[in-house]
């Protein structure tokens, strides 16, 4: 891939007391402690960030460089991103809705899952910043993403994930030969544990000193989802909701397009979804609170599982400010959205695209979202991650013998087995 | 009764380059007090205008979130390990 990158001029910025910190591996303030976000000299980026610059750049997220934090001279090496965007009238049928769409970053390159944007992101600027390892603390998708991008780039990778991880990704980050080192604890023992580690080691940990990068990455999704609709923005946006980052930086995206004229100012609601078992963000949502009252996860959807979720308060309080809401589902329902997602879209999703699809449904249902508005389900990763969360939901059929007859036989088979099933349950 | 209280880094610039102290402090407010009198600077820097620990800094006691233990309330055990840690967070207002 060859493409140049020039980005805005950005700088670190705290969110507490203004200051600027340039740009270097740092997450917190030195002086008041609150975090850093990337900040851009915007009115800059007019005439530069236009419809026609980025129509003209790759199909990926490389073509909204110019408002990514990337280091002087970068060249990006992986067509990231850039996933579908689809109707999903079947699934809208099901639940009430007639223009909902699913943003489809199941299929995201190169591994399957939304962070492989915020991951190339953070290890541009590994490179940049010169660290030859780096390491994350992660629920999974991270933990791919990273291992699998670091190798591509000739980086080392340490990475931390809590021990109970799901084995579809746990292998699929060692086979990247990554050094993965599994913790005996929750994903916040593992987060507080990397906060320590990068304090003393002279490592990139993409989401900790390199964290405020990182998260940039995420408004891609927000970039796409806008230039998806014809350059326009929803009236509504549902998003799974693990460290509360990516609801956040998709309303920084539509911001900033709409500062710079790409797109028409409207007012866009967001709505978070969790799981029940580990849901601070939204039971503070559902609490008026602008704080989170940290939970001991306890859900199947384990790539959400963050009871001490970092970015969780200014998450709940944006959700309140754009009049939008969260709701959280149950294990069961969350089954039951990968289920329904697959068997109307053809969408194979983990169990967090579980969780914001049951959410979806639910809004729906509760009237929280109207019919006809336009409304985006964000679907952050692949359900074939996390199959041990259909483990005993379909049974392995018989073999049947190779034969037309058989297979009419078995056909016949079925379909009574169907009908009496219809009878029972009282149809016809 | 003691405990030992571990410090990141960001913070040894007002504690002379101490990461790690002892303190007798029975519980978090009193910890917190006790900051307050030997490193005077830090104990600014810890605390918001409403003089109480800012929410970016999580408090652990031997692994666990001080929250889970009743918080303030909590009575530090003889030999508890406390750490200060600011949270990695995206900000909130």
């Amino acid at each position: 891939m060859s493409y140049s990158c020039t980005s805005t001029a950005y700088e670190l910025k705290c969110n507490e007391c203004g200051k600027g910190f340039g740009n270097q591996p740092l997450s917190a303030c030195p002086d008041c402690l609150a975090p850093l976000e990337v900040a851009y000299d915007l009115e800059s980026a007019r005439g530069v960030f236009t419809r026609e610059a980025i129509a003209a750049g790759p199909a990926n997220i490389w073509r909204y460089s110019s408002l990514l934090p990337l280091p002087k001279g970068f060249e990006p090496d992986l067509p990231v991103g850039f996933t579908p965007l689809v109707k999903a009238k079947n699934l809208g049928k099901r639940i009430g809705a007639k223009n909902l769409y699913v943003k489809n970053d199941a299929v995201c390159f190169p591994t399957l899952s939304f962070k492989d944007r915020v991951v190339s992101v953070a290890l541009a600027n590994a490179q940049g910043f010169g660290f030859e390892t780096v390491g994350c603390s992660s629920t999974g998708n991270l933990a791919n993403s990273v291992a699998a991008q670091a190798v591509r780039l000739g980086l080392k990778a340490c990475i931390l994930v809590p021990a109970d991880l799901e084995p579809a990704k746990i292998l699929n980050t060692q086979v990247y030969g990554a050094r993965l080192v599994r913790i005996d604890g929750n994903y916040d023992h593992v987060n507080r544990l990397c906060t320590l580690i990068a304090d003393e080691y002279n490592w990139g940990f993409v989401n900790v000193n390199l964290r405020p990068y990182y998260a940039e990455g995420s408004k891609t999704v927000g970039y796409e989802i806008a230039e998806q609709l014809g350059w326009k923005l929803p009236d509504n946006v549902v998003v799974p909701m693990a460290g509360g980052s990516l609801i956040r930086k998709i309303r920084k995206a539509f911001q900033e397009l709409i500062y710079l004229g790409l797109v028409e100012d409207k007012p866009v609601r967001f709505f978070g979804a969790q799981a029940t078992g580990c849901s601070p963000i939204s039971q503070a949502v559902k609490k008026g609170l602008d704080y989170i009252d940290p939970q001991r996860p306890n859900t199947i959807a384990r790539s959400l599982a963050i009871g001490n979720p970092a970015d969780g308060p200014a998450a709940a309080k944006m959700i309140q400010q754009t009049a939008g809401w969260a709701e959280d589902v149950s294990d069961v329902e969350i089954v039951s959205g990968i289920q329904e997602l697959a068997e109307t879209e053809g969408i194979f999703t983990e169990t967090a695209g579980g969780v914001t699809t049951a959410v979806t449904a639910r809004l729906y249902a509760h009237g929280r979202i109207s019919p006809e508005e336009i409304t985006v389900s964000c679907i952050t990763g692949n359900g074939l991650k996390t199959t041990d969360a259909l483990a005993g939901h379909y049974q392995e059929e018989r073999a049947v013998r190779p034969r037309l007859a058989d297979f009419d036989a078995y056909l016949r088979e079925l379909d009574g087995i169907a009908e009496q099933e219809l009878a029972t349950a009282g149809g016809n | 009764m003691s405990i030992k209280v571990t410090l990141p880094t960001a913070f040894t610039r007002h504690t002379a380059g101490k990461k790690q102290f002892d303190s007798i402090a029975e519980n978090l407010p009193a910890l917190l007090a006790d900051i307050d009198q030997t490193f005077p600077a830090l104990g600014i820097q810890i605390k918001g205008d409403d003089g109480k620990l800012r929410r970016f800094i999580n408090i652990y006691v031997n692994d666990e979130d001080i929250r889970f233990l009743g918080g303030e309330t909590y009575a530090f055990q003889d030999g508890d390990e406390v750490m200060l840690i600011p949270s990695i967070a995206g900000g909130w207002k």
